[in-house]
């Protein structure tokens, strides 16, 4: 499920330094380290996806996202990535300032609750939404702040983000003219490209 | 599958060119006891230090004879199929100078007087026992070490290492270690050397004169550190309450804790040289590669050039896992390459000796790694 990672390649500039925010099985840094050259940092929880990550030679630490970045100097990285956890973490806010502090720029992927899917399972059928977007039952979920695109970029202005670039696609990473042109009804998963500004 | 080593012969090695330590004093000549386990590849790169602790020694892995019950004290993580595979890689483990299993140290020969050197022997730091692991390099004809490798005081030196000779090892794990002590190991240790210090029978450390041992000083020295060694938890779930077993000889016993602990305490006298300990615990309190904080750490990384592994327990209370994400936090910001996990034990500071699948898969994944660069490289 790293088909929403597609754009993402194209934003990272050769020889680049990434850091990786919950890098999982560290497939998305190795492949970055193929084609770009870029020098991967990861952090990660599980063991066992650490473990994999050693295997494909990335370095990776252990560390909790809710403990912050405060081990990391001011823009140490080119870019600091997070794919599909800004919705788990307590303070997305905290989470996406530190990102830009350590970072020059930030990519940002997160599951879309305006999503129509989620809209009619909420909104007609009158229960939380649970899909293969968001499989989890509400009582127990690692999403505890889940948004929307309009949330996400509201968010962003307020903490003085700007958005360089963005995209939305459906789970298997597949743009449709619907989600272009209503991507907070019809887009699944958004990829933003972010800096600070100055 | 994973197997044993079987039976592993320790070698004695001479070394006749005097060596300058760093607390300015000179030891004229010294021998170095050595295991390697594996074979040195053709172009000697498969080669692998590991680095032994407070009271380990150069038998890290297999059995010295074939009836033996007891390994190496690194046995379950070294061997064919193992963490450090030695089907893959030479490994080459030793006992440091100052040590009491066959190395020059206080008990051996002091070559100007004829008699052994007991308390005069000189004192010995992390640094010189990594100068001298690198002349045994030398002698093995290994330039460049595949990885370096030690947990607790073992760690130190595979970090001195990475400092001192940054082009001569490829990567370096680092596991249950600390970049210096506090106050309160510093203090730990302290109670120890006065326990040892305070033995009726020490005699100034000139005991052997005398035909006895301090073996109450060292025993109650061992009770003391173990304790350190070992976690509530894990002390809690072997002993609990529970009563003294009856088959051991238990005057005065009241628990069972207290039977192990004396049972740990006389086993480790018998074998362990008193000034020996006082040496080893002295260069662990004076290990500090930020030279009294004269340099911060990651300023002294940064001129490391190897890959770093480190690891730490959740209950290790000795060398606390916050201790090791120092090592980490400095690795970090002086942009080396380093990964590291904290593991999940009840074992406290003994968790890096003891058998954890999750603790196996990351070293040996780790490893491996290292193997395989090591092959893409030639």
């Amino acid at each position: 499920m790293i088909s929403h990672f597609y754009r993402i390649p194209a934003w990272i500039a050769n020889n680049a330094r990434v850091l990786d925010l919950g890098c999982g099985d560290g497939r998305l840094l190795a492949q970055l380290v193929k084609t770009h050259g870029i020098h991967a940092l990861g952090l990660e929880l599980d063991p066992d996806k650490i473990a994999t990550c050693l295997d494909l030679g990335l370095s990776v630490i252990q560390q909790d996202l809710n403990r912050g970045l405060s081990n990391f100097n001011d823009q140490q990285f080119d870019t600091v990535i997070m794919t599909q956890t800004l919705q788990a973490i307590r303070r997305p806010d905290l989470a996406l300032s530190e990102m830009l502090r350590v970072g020059r720029e930030a990519i940002v992927t997160f599951p879309n609750f305006a999503y129509i899917r989620n809209r009619i399972q909420l909104g007609l059928a009158g229960h939380m939404p649970v899909n293969p977007q968001l499989p989890n039952p509400w009582y127990d979920t690692p999403n505890i702040h889940l948004s929307t695109f309009r949330d996400f970029e509201e968010l962003c202005q307020t903490l003085g983000i700007q958005i360089l670039d963005k995209d939305t696609s459906n789970l298997s990473g597949k743009r449709t003219w619907l989600g272009t042109v209503w991507p907070n009804l019809f887009g699944e998963v958004a990829v933003y490209r972010l800096t600070k500004e100055l | 599958m994973s197997q044993s080593l079987g039976v592993v012969t320790p070698e004695l090695i001479p070394f006749e060119k005097p060596l300058k330590l760093e607390r300015g004093q000179t030891l004229p000549r010294y021998d170095l006891m050595v295991e390697t386990y594996g074979n040195l590849n053709a172009n000697k790169s498969n080669a692998v230090l590991v680095c032994h602790a407070l009271s380990g020694d150069h038998h890290a892995a297999g059995y010295h004879e074939s009836e033996s019950i007891k390994p190496g004290w690194w046995n379950h993580y070294i061997g064919p199929g193992k963490c450090i595979d030695t089907d893959r890689f030479f490994v080459v483990s030793l006992n440091n100078i100052g040590g009491c299993s066959g190395s020059t140290g206080p008990l051996s020969i002091n070559p100007e007087t004829g008699k052994a050197y007991g308390p005069a022997f000189p004192e010995v730091t992390v640094l010189d026992w990594v100068h001298v692991q690198a002349r045994l390099a030398d002698h093995l004809g290994i330039h460049k070490f595949a990885a370096i490798v030690g947990g607790s005081l073992g760690g130190m030196q595979a970090l001195q290492w990475s400092i001192t000779y940054p082009d001569r090892l490829e990567s370096a794990a680092v596991i249950a270690a600390a970049p210096r002590l506090t106050a309160q190991n510093i203090a730990f240790n302290e109670v120890a050397r006065q326990a040892i210090m305070r033995d009726p029978n020490f005699f100034d450390g000139n005991y052997a004169d005398h035909d006895v041992i301090p073996a109450s000083g060292v025993g109650l020295a061992r009770m003391v550190g173990h304790i350190t060694y070992l976690s509530d938890i894990s002390m809690g779930e072997k002993f609990g309450r529970n009563l003294p077993r009856e088959d051991r000889d238990a005057e005065g016993v009241n628990f069972a804790v207290e039977q192990y602990l004396r049972y740990q305490g006389k086993q480790f006298s018998g074998r362990f040289d008193a000034n020996t300990y006082i040496l080893m615990t002295r260069a662990l309190d004076y290990f500090d590669p930020t030279l009294n904080e004269s340099i911060a750490l990651s300023q002294v990384l940064r001129e490391t050039r190897c890959k770093f592994l480190v690891l730490s327990f959740t209950t290790d209370w000795r060398f606390s896992p916050s201790r090791s994400e120092e090592i980490v936090d400095a690795l970090i910001q002086a942009g080396k390459p380093v990964s590291y996990a904290r593991l999940e034990s009840a074992h406290g500071h003994d968790a890096f000796l003891i058998p954890d699948a999750t603790y196996e898969r990351l070293f040996k994944a780790f490893m491996s790694r290292v193997y395989t660069d090591l092959m893409e490289a030639s």
